[in-house]
């Protein structure tokens, strides 16, 4: 990586800001000096700047194949993400980045790949959603689970039916509490995780979301058989440098935003249970 | 299992339709073989509350195995759905004759309700909300 190039934020202008839910947004954004692409791999992130108010990491949730425009999906939850989503056309932000690490995709080539997330884990898979079915013929089964808390925190819900409708995807959704007329799943994501079709002797997987999420989803995922070093997992802490130097985002030996976000389980697997770190 | 095959009969719901509803007598047991089961919990101001919904390969029901006998949620098809029934009343009694099977049966069936109470205790965490 490029450090100095990546740590020179760059000016961005909101091209398109598209509402997912009550509280999460998508920016759409264009370089203001209108320069190169900004290619990523899937899973990375960039900080996020907004004059006057601060920085947040965001993970990248466009397609990477389609670099010339950067997307990010943002939930808006304190001071800077809320300033963040209220963005629109043509408003100006800066971004440096991209950071971390990212979901081993070509490693999975020839495996059935298992995609387990909740909430807003989904914005950081889709770039690998999109790598995997643009390459579909490389991979064997893809299955993807996804759970939210209500039919209305349901992300790309657009997308989501496409995929479905695809057929060479298996997408199931699930949500913790419903009202009368919702016809899908109701149970936390954990509980599709018996029922889906993949190999489990020949599958990676790839999860994220809440780490409470992520722990009960490894336990299944163990019990269907999956190694763990067929597992990976995105990890949040509160990142502010983004290049392994001010150390917020430490995690026993890790940097999160260095050495992560996303890791193979048997990495972190010491650190996910101790509540102390 | 030769017993307890037997004791089954091949079921089919209508979507919306009920397979039992809360209150009810609880002398069954059931084995999804296709479609989904909404369980859910009544409330006058919130309507029909689904609290899990079920497909193919679960089992659903374990209100017989214990008094008072009557069940406590509501089970719906939600779609088109094909069951194996099960004679909860007549397995009971059977346990009871022979503690091997009764100890057997009621092994399998802790399994599922800790799989249940698991599921159900991780989705009262709220953990997709700003704290999870």
């Amino acid at each position: 990586m490029d450090t100095t190039r990546s740590l020179l934020p760059r000016p961005y202008r909101v091209e398109q800001s598209r509402q997912e839910t009550y509280d999460t947004w998508t920016l759409e954004l264009d370089p203001v000096d209108g320069g190169d692409g900004f290619s990523f791999e899937p899973g990375q992130f960039n900080m996020v700047y907004e004059f006057g108010v601060g920085e947040v990491p965001i993970s990248i949730s466009g397609d990477p194949a389609e670099p010339e425009r950067l997307v990010h999906t943002i939930r808006a939850v304190g001071a800077v993400t809320k300033a963040l989503c209220h963005m629109k056309k043509p408003d100006e932000l800066t971004i440096r980045g991209p950071y971390g690490t990212h979901w081993p995709v070509e490693d999975a080539a020839g495996h059935d790949v298992v995609i387990v997330t909740g909430g807003l884990g989904l914005p950081p898979l889709r770039p690998a959603i999109y790598h995997l079915l643009a390459n579909r013929e490389q991979y064997g089964r893809i299955v993807l689970l996804y759970g939210a808390r209500t039919p209305q925190d349901i992300v790309y819900t657009a997308e989501l039916k496409r995929w479905r409708a695809r057929f060479d995807i298996d997408v199931e959704t699930t949500v913790d509490a419903a009202k009368p007329g919702w016809h899908g799943n109701v149970g936390v994501v954990t509980t599709l995780i018996p029922r889906a079709f993949f190999d489990s002797a020949h599958a990676k997987a790839f999860i994220c979301g809440p780490e409470i999420m992520t722990r009960f989803t490894l336990q299944e995922l163990q019990k269907r058989g999956v190694g763990t070093e067929n597992i990976f997992v995105s990890l949040e802490r509160n990142m502010k440098c983004g290049i392994g130097l001010c150390g917020h985002c430490q995690l026993g030996a890790v940097f999160v935003c260095k050495d992560g976000p996303v890791f193979r389980y048997d990495q972190v697997q010491p650190f996910l249970t101790k509540r102390e770190i | 299992m030769k017993f307890i095959a037997g004791c089954a009969t091949n079921v089919r719901f209508k979507a919306e339709e009920f397979l039992y509803r809360e209150g009810d007598e609880a002398n069954n047991f059931f084995v999804l073989r296709e479609g989904k089961v909404a369980i859910e919990a009544f409330s006058p101001k919130r309507g029909a509350i689904t609290i899990q919904t079920l497909t193919a390969g679960d089992v659903l029901g374990w209100s017989w195995l214990f008094p008072p006998y009557h069940t406590h949620f509501g089970a719906r098809a939600i779609e088109p759905t094909r069951v194996l029934c099960l004679d909860g009343k007549c397995l009971r009694n059977k346990c009871e004759e022979d503690h091997d099977l009764g100890y057997e049966l009621m092994k399998r069936f802790s399994e599922v309700m800790i799989q249940r109470l698991q599921a159900t205790r991780l989705q009262l965490l709220d953990i997709y909300g700003e704290n999870g």
